[in-house]
């Protein structure tokens, strides 16, 4: 089993630590990850992305062109990495702010309302959780326990009493992702 | 002691397992796309744990000369920097190879010439194992593939630095620096309590005094010194030669590619399998020594090279050497910080060598 | 005869008030007769000798005439790439901070090249001894201008006297070295009169107990002649110093400690 994901949106929506929290539920669940952020001026307010590459075996290029999911976050990062989803593949994206939707017929696009449903829960830090719930409710490639592992592992020892929050926003992103095309 | 299993980033990974591995002291300057490293260290304060000195200088060069000052007292010392910074220290860089002092320096490569991009790059080769300061010497070039490496090299290169009284190059780059991977991280150890018989260390009267210099006046006796050092390095490439090889026992076709060049390459050689082509790749983990003779045997077996770097060219010239002119040998490459896709790999293949 | 019997009077122990300090070598010294570099290389071994320092000392060398000061004194050495003895000593005193640890360095090293190394120790306050020699003129390489030469002096690369306009002014970096918190000690001395040697050799006695209290930097300039350089005998270029160099550089401590 080999997932390779691309995660993309704005600098400070948590892409990059959503990426973090994802590789580490791999390395609870004993596979092997990488974790490959773009850097630079580029994250400074801009745009940001991350390749997370989960896998039963030994990974290869760290750096890939071709993406088993795309998660998008914003416009810019749509239009970008749209394309780059292999032909069956998976993309989820927040419709927040998003002018011209995913085009693609060869893809499975799912929609995770993710930044209104954090301003529902009056907790906008958790959006990135809420997401990501989203996706594993789509590939349920680390078991959810696992994920709690690893955002304790990720998150620094005084912030693990955020940790219910973040499971709660999980749960919650499982609960509201929708299927919008089916791939054909 | 069992390991310790950790995500972390490439430079992380080089900064923890520095203090781990008992270094005495990091002298270093920020420059992306490695600065985790000074700032990893920092933030773990080891000077209250282990009691490894970590400074940050008022420059590369002044860097590079710590390095210097605390080699030639007998301690195992490091510094990192990327390529611009690397430019900077070769002065220094030149004056530890002539005063033959045991270091380890970390480069995480950038794109160039000059101040270039920030982004990963392979093209400090030239640099890194044919000279990058003036005056005949060689450094020990490492050349780690993933974070796992990065941390492994840091022990490794101060082992052969002190075995050969050299110093030792981790030649890494921007995408191995910044991507996370499991690492398993040895134990703690100790920091060394013994000094080299060399080093200046305040001269007891049982001694003569000890002299760190890479200065001789005299012809003939720098002539002696420059045969002692060719002797050295003929000495490294006959016993520390180190590559890897990936599929290499029924190919047709042979990549040869170090660093997250072969990380892209493994993978080219999936999908080329896949389609049917019978491709291996061969990776060098040392380039200086290079692998030269086990290149000229695989040449002996397939049908052409091709010699795959995030450069203009320049690993390709040792491939070209090694292969002798058994078989065609090409080059292929992206620059400016782009990394090679697998696919990009294959397509070279196909139309250099394979329909070439 | 009246004068060997002489000699044999004079070199009985007993009469003996100067000889060969212990830690000088055998190395004849690659010095130009008159030249100020063996007296300071003399009383700084004097001084590590009476302090019981040998043991202990660590010396960095610099590039220019005393670029092979290691010959001379018997005590562990590092030659350092030109301008660098600073970023090298800083090194040497943190890994090992119970040695005594100085730098050898003259103008061109310490105030051209090594001017970044330089500053940034004094200014991190490296707990070594910087010894300056400034003889205003690139000695080993032939009498080419100098950070330190003075307005209108001659030198090979300043053939018609230095013009400010175009070749900067003189640096005191002694003077700005003393303007740093980090440095704790910073004097301007001579070696060419036995006054100044005896008042030179306290001064690096001095610095050499604030390095054992962990005071900070100590920075000794030393005012020096370059016969060869200036194109001078020995005593014309003492008398030159004198003349034209101690009234831009004046002689005397720029910081002392409050004590």
């Amino acid at each position: 089993m080999t997932e390779e994901i691309i995660i993309a949106g704005f600098g400070g929506q948590g892409v990059l630590s959503m990426g973090k929290i994802m590789a580490y539920s791999g390395v609870m669940q004993d596979m092997e990850v990488s974790w490959m952020p773009s850097y630079g001026p580029e994250m400074r307010g801009g745009t940001a992305n991350v390749i997370v590459i989960i896998s039963s075996e030994r990974i290869s290029s760290p750096i890939i062109k071709r993406f088993d999911t795309a998660i998008i976050l914003n416009q810019q990062s749509l239009d970008k990495f749209e394309s780059s989803i292999k032909p069956g593949g998976v993309l989820i994206y927040d419709s927040n702010g998003i002018t011209r939707h995913p085009e693609r017929k060869d893809i499975t696009i799912y929609s995770v309302d993710a930044t209104e449903e954090a301003s529902r829960m009056n907790s906008p830090k958790t959006f990135n959780m809420i997401v990501l719930g989203g996706f594993l409710k789509v590939k349920p490639i680390v078991k959810l326990d696992n994920v709690i592992k690893g955002l304790k592992k990720s998150l620094p020892e005084r912030y693990h009493n955020l940790i219910p929050m973040n499971e709660n926003a999980l749960t919650r992103g499982m609960e509201i992702i929708t299927e919008v095309q089916k791939a054909k | 002691m069992e390991k310790e299993l950790r995500l972390m980033k490439g430079n992380e990974a080089v900064a923890e397992a520095a203090i781990r591995a008992g270094v005495d002291g990091y002298f270093g300057y920020p420059i992306t796309p490695q600065t985790e490293i000074i700032e990893y260290l920092m933030e773990a304060n080891p000077s209250q744990t282990t009691g490894m000195v970590v400074l940050q200088a008022e420059s590369e060069i002044a860097a590079i000369n710590m390095v210097y000052g605390g080699a030639a007292c007998g301690k195992k010392v490091m510094t990192s920097s990327s390529s611009p910074g690397i430019s900077l220290k070769q002065e220094g860089i030149t004056y530890i190879a002539g005063a033959e002092l045991p270091c380890l320096i970390v480069n995480v490569v950038r794109g160039g010439p000059g101040l270039g991009t920030i982004q990963p790059a392979q093209s400090d080769y030239f640099q890194s194992v044919k000279g990058g300061g003036h005056g005949d010497y060689h450094l020990i070039v490492l050349a780690p593939a993933s974070v796992q490496e990065m941390a492994d090299f840091v022990d490794l290169g101060f082992e052969l630095a002190f075995k050969y009284r050299n110093p030792v190059l981790m030649l890494s780059d921007g995408a191995i620096g910044q991507m996370m991977e499991k690492v398993y991280l040895s134990p703690q150890k100790e920091r060394s309590k013994v000094f080299p018989d060399w080093a200046t260390t305040g001269k007891p009267a049982t001694r003569e005094r000890n002299i760190i210099t890479s200065l001789d006046l005299d012809p003939n006796g720098q002539e002696l010194f420059n045969r002692k050092l060719v002797a050295k390095y003929d000495k490294i490439r006959e016993k520390e030669v180190r590559y890897e090889e990936f599929q290499c026992e029924d190919a047709e076709y042979l990549l040869v590619a170090y660093g997250t060049s072969a990380r892209v390459c493994q993978k080219s050689v999936q999908l080329a399998r896949e389609q049917g082509i019978r491709v291996g790749l061969l990776r060098p983990i040392t380039l200086f020594p290079f692998p030269t003779k086990r290149i000229n045997e695989l040449a002996d077996r397939v049908k052409g090279i091709l010699s795959v770097e995030m450069s203009a060219g320049q690993m390709v010239e040792d491939v070209l050497l090694a292969a002798n002119g058994k078989v065609p040998v090409w080059h292929f490459g992206r620059m400016g910080g782009i990394v090679t896709t697998p696919e990009e790999v294959i397509e070279n293949l196909k139309s250099k060598i394979i329909g070439g | 005869m009246a004068e060997a019997t002489g000699i044999k009077e004079i070199i009985k122990p007993e009469n003996l008030v100067y000889k060969k300090t212990k830690l000088m070598t055998d190395n004849t010294l690659s010095y130009c007769p008159g030249c100020g570099h063996g007296t300071a290389h003399r009383i700084l071994a004097e001084v590590i000798d009476e302090e019981g320092l040998q043991s202990q000392t660590i010396g960095v060398s610099p590039v220019g005439c005393s670029v092979l000061m290691y010959n001379y004194l018997d005590v562990d050495m590092q030659e350092a790439a030109h301008g660098r003895a600073p970023a090298v000593a800083t090194a040497i005193k943190r890994l090992l901070p119970d040695k005594f640890v100085f730098t050898y360095q003259g103008d061109g090293d310490l105030a051209a090249i090594g001017t970044s190394e330089t500053i940034h120790a004094c200014n991190r306050g490296e707990n070594i001894l910087i010894i300056f020699i400034n003889n205003g003129i690139y000695g080993m390489t032939g009498g080419q201008m100098a950070p330190t030469t003075l307005e209108g002096m001659k030198t090979s690369t300043s053939p018609y006297g230095r013009d400010v306009k175009t070749m900067g002014n003189p640096l005191k970096m002694t003077d700005i070295v003393a303007t740093l918190p980090g440095t704790y000690y910073v004097t301007r001395q001579s070696v060419h009169t036995p006054a100044n040697v005896r008042k030179t050799k306290k001064a690096i006695r001095k610095a050499v107990q604030y390095q054992k209290l962990d005071k900070g930097t100590c920075f000794v300039e030393i005012v020096s002649n370059c016969p060869s350089g200036w194109k001078m005998t020995p005593v014309q270029s003492n008398k030159w110093m004198e003349e034209n160099m101690f009234p831009f550089y004046p002689l005397g401590d720029m910081k002392t400690p409050e004590e």
